[in-house]
């Protein structure tokens, strides 16, 4: 049960956002602008860093959510969620690129605390080819989901662990963006099966 | 020196903003309504809470600037603001505040290190879910915050005036207008 009265059969963020629209709107911009439209990055990169760290933190719901939308815009087989699930258990043993290899090490020592970030995680970065942009964009999208995962979690909002539900959401979100989104309305993968609700 | 090739002379948080005005806007906007938009917690409060974060974190820039706003709104008082980052249950502040610092300590260390008992005690001394919601966002957003500052080595200067300053302004005038406080920054490094 959460820590607060929360809309119910709402999971994770979804709950709280939906119980402080105030708050939710900068929240999804910062979201909207650090993961989707153009960048050097690809946004399932940047979903991929967002998924680490989330893990690294151990928030079911949004290592979920954006492990799935990572594999969406990668095509959404099989292989594309194993792969995502590769990355969160050892990235460096993955056929990502070099460069992203060197990104997910600054964002796993972000997660750790900032000061862990050091000279050679970002002289290794550079190496690989990273730009001023993409090292300051994976540090703020660490520090972003050391935000939103202790939002999640330090309410104890209801994470389902069925795997549809996550793969609905990382369909609509691929698609859809963070922004404009009414996250009032029941999941798909969540109505159909409502004996496994919780609030 | 910063990690990423930052604009001179502009500390903490404000390196980054000004390189970065894209996402700069929603973190503005994101403090602007969690530490002063219509709330039963004071802005003081709420800026304890920020300073309380920044420092278990151990983030330089963060807590001398939130702790200069959070002093400016009780009259001057940094002593209190000092006592709350060495040992907020021994300081002169509300046993609500005390319970919410508590819960807002628990999320800096992680989300899930905060217990139903944290909950319950912030609730017997009178706080309501959207104070404890409140705490825990404005907690992890200041996790947020501070990792960004110091994830990429910004400058952080040590005067303590440039601090009173800075919260006053911030005080004054809000985060929106985040820039209106680079002068003043920029004479210290010149």
């Amino acid at each position: 049960m959460a820590h607060i009265q929360l809309p119910e059969s709402l999971p994770g963020i979804r709950g709280p956002m939906v119980f402080s629209p105030e708050t939710t709107k900068p929240l999804c911009d910062l979201v909207q602008v650090l993961l989707t439209g153009p960048h050097s990055l690809t946004p399932a990169e940047r979903e991929m860093i967002a998924t680490y760290v989330s893990s690294q933190n151990d928030c079911l719901y949004c290592q979920s959510c954006h492990g799935s939308t990572a594999a969406q815009h990668l095509g959404g087989s099989d292989a594309h969620y194993d792969l995502i699930a590769d990355m969160k258990r050892n990235y460096e043993a993955t056929a990502i690129s070099s460069k992203m290899k060197a990104l997910l090490a600054i964002a796993g020592k972000v997660q750790k605390g900032g000061k862990h970030v050091t000279g050679d995680d970002v002289a290794r970065a550079r190496r690989e080819g990273a730009t001023d942009k993409e090292i300051h964009d994976t540090v703020l999208i660490a520090a972003a989901f050391c935000m939103f995962n202790r939002y999640v979690d330090g309410l104890a909002t209801w994470q389902p662990t069925d795997p549809e539900i996550y793969r609905e959401i990382g369909m609509l979100t691929a698609q859809l963006g963070y922004v404009g989104r009414d996250y009032k309305k029941p999941l798909k993968a969540i109505a159909a099966k409502p004996d496994k609700v919780e609030v | 020196m910063a990690h990423i090739q930052l604009p001179e002379g502009i500390p903490g948080i404000l390196g980054p903003m000004a390189f970065s005005p894209e996402t700069a806007k929603p973190l503005n906007a994101l403090a602007e309504v969690l530490l002063r938009g219509p709330n039963s917690l004071s802005a003081a409060d709420r800026e304890m809470i920020a300073t309380y974060v920044s420092s278990q974190n151990d983030c330089y820039f963060c807590q001398h600037a939130h702790g200069a706003v959070a002093a400016y709104r009780l009259n001057g008082n940094e002593r209190l603001v000092q006592n709350v980052k060495e040992n907020f249950e021994v300081a002169a502040i509300s046993e609500k505040l005390k319970a919410l610092l508590t819960i807002a300590g628990k999320v800096q260390q992680g989300g899930k290190q905060v217990t139903s008992d944290d909950i319950a005690r912030a609730r017997q001394q009178g706080a309501t879910d959207k104070e404890m919601h409140d705490t825990v966002l404005i907690a992890a957003a200041f996790c947020m915050y501070n990792r960004y500052v110091d994830g990429l080595a910004t400058w952080a200067p040590t005067d303590a005036d440039l601090y009173r300053e800075n919260g006053r302004r911030l005080a004054d005038e809000g985060y929106v207008q985040s820039t209106a406080h680079l002068p003043a920054a920029q004479k210290e490094c010149a």
